[in-house]
C-alpha cells in the first residue's frame, strides 16, 4: 500500500466540534487496593482510599495518587504508563488489565474501585508478583527464530501475506494478563498458558522459521495446548487485543494436522 | 553483600545492552543487570522506524543518510560517527530480520521503507523513503527479538536489580607530552536488589553503561517513569564528564495534555498538523519537506503558533494532527497502535476528527562521552580503559544538537554491537582491577541518608515541582531569564530534597526508597542541562535562545563538557567545570539549515 496519493488542502475548515469540551471533569473515587506484605503480616488485607480524580485519569493515576500523597509504602509495577511495556497488569473489579490503560471514567465510579494482584502467579508485595514461572514457561517454546541452511546475504523474502499470518501474535508485551486470567492456570501452574502458547505461535506460523515441529511437540504436552478449555477468559483480557484463544486453538489444528 | 565476578557486566536490558549482550554473551561471561524485566524497557515504546539505506524501494545511499544526520543535528555532530553509523545501518537491519524481526514487507518481499522527518533523497532534494518497520511498533519488535535472542544464547539477566554506583580506582599517570593525570580505571558496579533490598557487587573487566534517557526531568513527556537518568547521574558523580547535557529534544507529536508519544511516522504517512485556522502552518515554516522537517523545527513551529494565538482547543494550547484524508484502511495497516491511542487516551477518533497535540520531551541528545568504539572518555584525550556506553545514556556524538528520526534505534542497534564486541574483546586481554576497600560504602551511605531522613517534604511533590519548572523554563523557547529561572528553582528544589522523608522502611520491594534516589539523580541532571543550556549563547538544534536566535558558528561549533568538580564554579554553580570538546569533521562544511 502507498502513502496518501492525494495532497491535502492547505487549509481546511475545522468542524466546531474539534477542540473538546474545556474544562476537564473532577470525580471522587474509593480505591480498595488489596495488600500484602509479608515483612508485617503473613495475611493479606485490604486499604481503601478516597480520592478526587481528572476525567482523563486512569487507574495508574490513583495508585500513583495514593503511593505519592498518601502512602509511600503501596507497592505496584509500572513503567511506560500508555500500555506497551506490560508492567503494570492487575485485576481490576475483578478482571485483568493494565492500570495504565484503564480510564476511571470508564469504571463504575459510584463502587469501590478493586484493585488486585493477579492471579496465579506468588505475590511478594502489594500488587507485584514473582513472574519468574511465566518466563520460564515463555523460555521453554523456544521463543526465538530457527532457521536452517545458510542465512543469505541479504534479508530472507518473506510476502506481505505471510507476514500477516502471524501479526497478531507478534503483538504480545508480556504482561501475563491472559495467562493469569485463566482457570486452569489457577489450579494447575504446570501449565504453559496463553501466553506461552501466543509466543510460540508468532514463530509456528511464521514462513521463515523451520522449528515449528519441535514447539508443537512441546505444546502437545498435557501441560501444553489441550488443558485449554475455551474459556475465552485470556482473550478478553489482552491490552493488545491478541485473539489468544483463536491463536490457541490454531496451534491445535497445527498438531492435529501434524499427527503425532 | 554479595560479590559476583564476570567478564563483562552491563547495566539496562532496552536495545543498546540487549544488542551488546548479545555479542558479548558470545564471547564472555556476561551478566545483564536492568531495574526492569528486559522487555518493560522503553525501547519497547518507539514507534516509527529505523532508517538503513537499504534502497528497497528508491534509490538511495549511506553517504545521504550521513548527511541528513549531519545537517538534521545543526552540524554538531561528530561526522566519524555519523558516517559509521550510516553505513553500519544496512548491516544492523539485516541483522535484526536474521534474528527473526518481522518487518513489513514489499511486494516482492523485501523489507518495506517509508519517509521520515529530516531523511531525505540527494542532499536534501525531496523526503526519501528509508525507514524499515513493523506497523507503528518497530521499537516493540526491536525490544522482543533483541530479547528473544538473548534467551536463545542464554544470556545471563539479574532482572530488576538497580545499579546505583560505578567503581572505578584512580591511578597516577603520565601523557605523552609528560603532564601527570590520574587515569580512571573501571573495577565493577554496586547494584540493590529490589525484591530483597540486598546489595550486590559486581567486579568485572568491562562495564557497558546502557541505561536510557532522563525525559523525567520534564512534566510532559514521552519517556517511562522509570527513565531517570540514574547511568548519567552515577557516571557524573564518579567525575565523568556529561556532553552536550543542553540539547533536549521535544518531539512535536504528544498528545495533548499528556504527552504520549504519535510517531513521526503518521507524518511519513500522510498525516498534517494544522492550526486552529484549519491551516497546514508547516508550509510556511519549512516549504520544501513541510511536515516532514526535522522535529526540533516542527516543534518550535508548533510552540510559536500556539504563542500567536492560533493553537486550538478551549484554552488554545495545542495545534491538530490531522490524518482525516487518509483512508481508514491505510491508517489501520500502518498506524494502529498510535490510533488506538487517540481513540483510548483522548477520546478522539483520527478516522474523522484531527488529534490534539503538542511537542513532548523525548530524547536526551547528550550524555556520557564515548568515542566511536563506545568507550567512555574521562576527559576529551582520555578513554577509561573497559568502560563503555551505548544508546541514549551516551553522547557519541551522532545526534549532534537535534536528533533525527528513527537514528535512536539505529544508534542502539550500532553502537550496542560495537560496545558488546569491543567490551568483551578487551576483557579477554585485560585483568580484573581490584575493588576498592569497602565498595558498596558509599552506595550504603546513600540508601541509609534516604531511609532514615526524617524531614517533612514528600518527593512527588519536589518531583512534579522540578518537572513543571522544567516545562515552563526549559523547553523550546528558551532565554537568558527562563534558564536562570529554572536554574534558580533547581537550587531551592536541591535545598528541599535535604529534609526529605519516606514511609516505606521495608527491605522488599522498597520502591519508595528508589524513587528518592532517581529523584536525586533527576535533581543533578536538571542542574548540568541548566547551566549548560545558560552558558550556550546561541540557538542551534534542539536549543532555542530566543536573547541569541541565531547560530554562532565561530563561537559555539563545539561539544559542552560539564564535570563535577569541587573546586570549580560555572554560572554561580559551585561544583561544575565547564569544558568544550571540538567537534569532529569530515566531509561537510557547516551550511544554513533550510529545509
Amino acid at each position: 500500500m502507498s502513502a496518501s496519493t492525494v495532497e491535502p488542502a492547505s487549509k481546511v475548515e475545522l468542524p466546531a466540534s474539534v477542540g473538546g469540551g474545556g474544562e476537564i471533569p473532577t470525580f471522587d473515587i474509593t480505591l480498595r487496593v488489596r495488600r500484602y506484605n509479608p515483612e508485617v503480616s503473613e495475611e493479606s488485607h485490604w486499604d481503601e482510599y478516597q480520592l478526587t480524580m481528572y476525567g482523563t485519569d486512569r487507574v495508574l493515576d490513583a495508585l500513583h495518587k495514593v503511593k505519592w500523597e498518601l502512602d509511600g509504602s503501596l507497592s505496584f509495577r509500572r513503567s511506560c504508563a500508555h500500555g506497551v511495556c506490560g508492567s503494570d497488569a492487575m485485576r481490576i473489579n475483578g478482571r485483568n488489565r493494565l492500570a495504565c490503560k484503564t480510564l476511571l471514567k470508564d469504571l463504575d465510579t459510584s463502587k469501590p474501585i478493586t484493585v488486585e494482584p493477579i492471579k496465579g502467579l506468588p505475590v511478594e508485595k502489594d500488587l507485584i508478583v514473582d513472574m519468574e514461572p511465566f518466563f520460564q514457561s515463555y523460555r521453554e517454546i523456544m521463543p526465538f527464530l530457527i532457521s536452517k541452511g545458510h542465512a543469505p546475504t541479504k534479508e530472507r523474502l518473506q510476502s506481505a501475506e505471510d507476514r500477516e499470518r502471524f501479526d497478531d501474535t507478534t503483538k504480545c508485551i508480556l504482561c501475563a494478563a491472559c495467562t493469569s486470567s485463566c482457570p486452569v492456570f489457577w489450579t494447575d501452574g504446570q501449565y504453559f498458558g496463553p501466553a506461552a502458547i501466543v509466543n510460540a505461535h508468532r514463530f509456528i506460523f511464521d514462513s521463515r522459521d523451520d522449528a515449528g515441529d519441535m514447539r508443537l511437540e512441546i505444546l502437545n504436552d498435557k501441560e501444553g495446548v489441550w488443558r485449554c478449555r475455551t474459556v475465552f477468559n485470556c482473550t478478553e483480557a489482552c491490552p493488545r487485543g491478541i485473539q489468544v484463544t483463536k491463536a490457541i486453538s490454531e496451534v491445535k489444528q497445527a498438531i492435529l494436522a501434524r499427527q503425532f | 553483600m554479595q560479590v559476583h565476578k564476570y567478564d563483562v557486566v552491563i547495566v539496562g536490558a532496552g536495545g543498546a545492552g540487549m544488542r551488546a549482550a548479545i555479542e558479548s554473551g558470545q564471547r564472555a561471561r556476561t551478566a545483564v543487570l536492568t531495574k526492569l524485566y528486559p522487555t518493560r524497557s522503553h525501547t519497547g515504546a518507539a514507534q516509527g522506524g529505523m532508517c538503513a539505506a537499504l534502497a528497497n524501494v528508491e534509490e538511495d545511499n549511506w553517504e545521504w543518510h550521513t548527511f541528513d544526520t549531519v545537517k538534521g543535528g545543526d552540524y554538531l555532530v561528530d561526522q566519524d560517527a555519523a558516517e559509521v553509523m550510516a553505513k553500519e545501518a544496512i548491516d544492523a537491519v539485516l541483522d535484526l530480520e536474521k534474528m527473526g524481526l518481522p518487518f513489513n514487507r514489499t511486494p516482492e518481499g523485501r523489507i518495506d521503507q517509508r519517509r521520515f522527518g529530516g531523511h531525505t533523497r540527494d542532499h536534501g532534494k525531496a523526503p526519501v523513503r528509508r525507514a524499515c518497520y513493523a506497523a507503528d511498533r518497530t521499537g516493540h519488535m526491536i525490544l522482543q527479538t533483541l530479547y528473544q535472542n538473548c534467551v536463545k544464547h542464554n544470556v545471563e539477566f539479574y532482572n530488576e536489580y538497580y545499579v546505583l554506583d560505578l567503581l572505578i580506582v584512580e591511578e597516577d599517570a603520565v601523557r605523552e607530552d609528560g603532564t601527570a593525570y590520574k587515569q580512571k580505571r573501571v573495577a565493577g558496579v554496586v547494584s540493590y536488589d529490589l525484591a530483597s533490598g540486598e546489595l550486590h557487587v559486581f567486579q568485572a573487566k568491562a562495564v557497558i553503561f546502557a541505561t536510557g534517557g532522563a525525559g523525567k526531568v520534564f512534566k510532559t513527556t514521552s519517556n517511562a517513569h522509570t527513565l531517570t537518568g540514574d547511568g548519567m547521574g552515577i557516571a557524573f558523580r564518579r567525575g565523568i564528564p556529561l556532553e552536550d547535557m543542553e540539547f533536549f529534544q521535544f518531539h512535536p507529536t504528544g498528545l495533548a495534555g499528556l504527552g504520549i508519544l504519535l510517531s513521526e511516522a503518521a507524518r511519513g504517512e500522510g498525516a498534517i498538523l494544522r492550526n486552529s485556522e484549519g491551516e497546514r502552518f508547516m508550509e510556511r515554516y519549512a516549504p520544501t519537506i513541510k511536515d516532514l522537517a526535522p522535529r526540533d523545527i516542527v516543534a518550535r513551529s508548533m510552540a510559536n503558533e500556539v504563542r500567536e494565538g492560533r493553537g486550538a482547543g478551549p484554552n488554545k494550547d495545542y495545534v491538530l494532527l490531522d490524518l482525516t484524508h487518509l483512508e481508514p484502511a491505510h491508517i489501520d495497516a500502518k498506524l494502529p497502535d498510535i490510533t488506538e491511542f487517540a481513540r483510548t487516551y483522548l477520546g478522539v477518533e483520527p478516522y474523522t476528527e484531527p488529534v490534539p497535540v503538542y511537542p513532548t520531551a523525548h530524547y536526551a541528545m547528550g550524555g556520557v562521552p564515548t568515542n566511536i568504539k563506545g568507550e567512555v572518555l574521562q576527559d576529551n584525550d582520555t578513554i577509561i580503559p573497559g568502560l563503555y556506553a551505548a544508546g541514549e545514556v551516551a553522547c557519541v556524538s551522532v545526534h549532534g544538537s537535534n536528533r533525527l528520526g528513527t537514528n535512536s534505534l539505529l544508534d542502539i542497534n550500532v553502537f550496542g554491537k560495537r560496545s558488546g564486541i569491543n567490551a568483551a574483546e578487551y576483557a579477554k586481554t585485560a585483568d580484573y582491577v581490584e575493588l576498592p576497600e569497602n565498595p558498596a560504602n558509599e552506595t550504603i551511605a546513600l540508601l541509609d541518608s534516604v531511609r532514615n531522613a526524617s524531614g517533612t517534604e514528600r518527593i512527588a511533590s519536589i518531583r512534579a515541582d522540578l518537572q513543571e519548572t522544567m516545562d515552563t523554563n526549559m523547553q523550546v523557547f528558551r532565554t537568558a531569564d527562563s534558564i536562570a529561572k529554572a536554574l534558580s528553582d533547581i537550587e531551592a528544589l536541591r535545598e528541599r530534597y535535604r529534609n526529605i522523608s519516606i514511609q516505606d522502611k521495608g527491605k522488599r520491594f522498597n520502591l519508595d526508597l528508589l524513587e528518592a534516589v532517581e529523584l536525586g539523580f533527576l535533581l543533578d541532571l536538571a542542574q548540568v542541562m541548566t547551566v549548560a543550556a545558560l552558558h550556550r549563547k546561541e540557538s542551534r538544534g534542539g536549543h532555542y535562545r530566543e536573547d541569541f536566535p541565531n547560530r554562532d558558528d565561530a563561537n559555539w561549533m563545539k561539544h559542552t563538557m560539564l564535570y563535577k568538580d569541587d573546586a570549580a564554579e560555572t554560572e554561580g554553580i559551585k561544583g561544575l567545570r565547564f569544558g568544550t570538546k571540538p567537534v569532529a569533521f569530515t566531509r561537510y562544511e557547516p551550511m544554513e539549515r533550510k529545509y
